[in-house]
C-alpha cells in the first residue's frame, strides 16, 4: 500500500472525463487500497476519487463515519457510481484535496439515490442524505472532471438551510 | 525586496474603479492578495493585499493618477500579513432586529466572551428611514463550541432581537 501523489488544479488531468472499470481484479482491489490510504492521508478528507491521483477511471472512496453527529453509510468503495435521483438542495462549504487552502459555497441535493458496483463488482444502492450525500455528489463530479470550483455560489449571500433559534 | 501592503480606496461609486485601480497596479508591477471590496452608502470601497517592490511613498505615487482621475480617497499601510493563511469557519450567524445603537457592540460583545474568533462579518441596514432594519451576518471559528454562543445570545434574543445560528460542515473530498 501507498499514499499516493495528489494532483492539484490546474492540472488539466482534473479536467478529463473518467473512464468506466470493467475488471474488478487484483490490480483494481489494490488501487482501492492505495486510494484509501491517499485519502485518510488527506487532512480531514471524507472522500476521494480516482482522477485525483491521476488514474481516469470511475472509482470514488466516501467514508463519513469518523465525523461526529453525521449519518452515514461507513466506508463506501463506489465504482461506476451513477447517481438516479435527486432531491432538494442546500448550500454547504466545500474543500477539496486538489484545491488546497481554499473553501467555497455549493448547491447540492439534500437526498440521493445512487447505484454502484464495489471494488468486487457486487451490485450495491444506497439512499445518502445531508453531508454524506454532498461528499458522493462532489466525488462524482471529479469521474467528470468538474471541481467544486465549478460549482460556486456567493459566499456573501444567506442560501443556507438554517435552523430556527430561539 | 517585495513586501506586502494593505490598501484602502474608496470614493463614489462608478462603474470601472476596479479595473482602473488594478490596471494601474498591475502595469506598476504589483502583485494583487486576498481583498474585500464592497458597495458601502453609495461608495465603492476596496481593501486589499498588494505586493510590490517599492516602498508605501512609491505605491502611493503609482496610484495617485488613477485616485485624482476618479476622486478616491487611498491609504496605504506596510503589512505584516501573507497568503495561506486562511481560517476555516465552523459556524455562521445571522442576527437582525430593528435598527438601534448598540446591537453590534452588545451580540458581538456575548459572542466574543463565548469564544467566538470571527473570520468574516457583514452588517447592513435595510427597511426605510423611519423604520431601518439592522442585519449581521459573519461567519468564524467556535472556539469553546457551538452551544456556548447559543447561551450568549438567548439573552439577547430575548430582548427581540433575532439570531439564527447554523454550524458550516466542511465536506473535503
Amino acid at each position: 500500500m501507498a499514499v499516493l501523489d495528489v494532483l492539484t488544479y490546474p492540472d488539466p488531468r482534473l479536467k478529463e472525463i473518467a473512464a468506466p472499470v470493467e475488471r474488478f481484479d487484483e490490480a483494481l482491489r489494490a488501487f482501492v487500497a492505495d486510494l484509501d490510504e491517499t485519502m485518510r492521508d488527506g487532512p480531514g478528507a471524507v472522500g476521494i476519487a480516482a482522477p485525483q491521483v491521476g488514474r481516469l477511471e470511475r472509482i470514488v472512496i466516501v467514508d463519513c463515519s469518523g465525523r461526529k453527529n453525521t449519518p452515514n453509510h461507513g466506508h463506501m468503495v463506489l465504482v461506476n457510481p451513477e447517481i438516479s435521483e435527486w432531491d432538494g438542495y442546500a448550500v454547504g462549504r466545500e474543500g477539496c484535496l486538489s484545491v488546497p487552502d481554499y473553501t467555497g459555497n455549493v448547491i447540492r441535493a439534500e437526498r440521493i439515490t445512487l447505484e454502484a458496483k464495489d471494488e468486487n463488482g457486487a451490485a450495491q444502492s444506497f439512499e445518502l442524505e445531508g453531508f454524506e450525500a454532498r461528499a458522493v455528489q462532489h466525488e462524482v463530479d471529479h469521474l467528470d472532471g468538474m471541481l467544486f470550483l465549478d460549482r460556486l455560489v456567493s459566499r456573501r449571500s444567506d442560501l443556507f438551510r438554517r435552523k430556527k433559534y430561539k | 525586496m517585495n513586501e506586502w501592503f494593505l490598501i484602502t480606496l474608496f470614493g463614489d461609486d462608478r462603474p470601472g474603479i476596479v479595473a482602473a485601480v488594478t490596471k494601474a497596479l498591475f502595469d506598476g508591477g504589483c502583485n494583487l492578495g486576498e481583498a474585500s471590496m464592497i458597495r458601502l452608502g453609495g461608495n465603492f470601497s476596496i481593501m486589499m493585499m498588494v505586493r510590490h517592490a517599492g516602498d508605501a511613498t512609491a505605491l502611493e505615487r503609482l496610484l495617485q493618477p488613477v485616485v485624482e482621475t476618479l476622486s478616491l480617497r487611498l491609504h496605504v499601510d506596510a503589512f505584516a500579513g501573507e497568503l495561506h493563511r486562511h481560517k476555516e469557519p465552523d459556524v455562521r450567524i445571522t442576527v437582525f432586529g430593528a435598527d438601534r445603537a448598540g446591537i453590534v457592540a452588545q451580540v458581538t460583545g456575548a459572542l466574543a466572551e463565548a469564544g467566538l474568533n470571527i473570520v468574516d462579518l457583514e452588517t447592513d441596514v435595510g427597511g426605510t428611514e423611519d423604520k431601518p432594519i439592522y442585519i449581521m451576518q459573519m461567519e468564524g471559528e467556535a472556539t469553546q463550541g457551538i452551544e456556548a454562543l447559543r447561551q450568549a445570545l438567548a439573552p439577547i434574543t430575548a430582548e427581540g432581537i433575532e439570531a439564527d445560528i447554523a454550524p458550516i460542515d466542511t465536506v473535503i473530498g
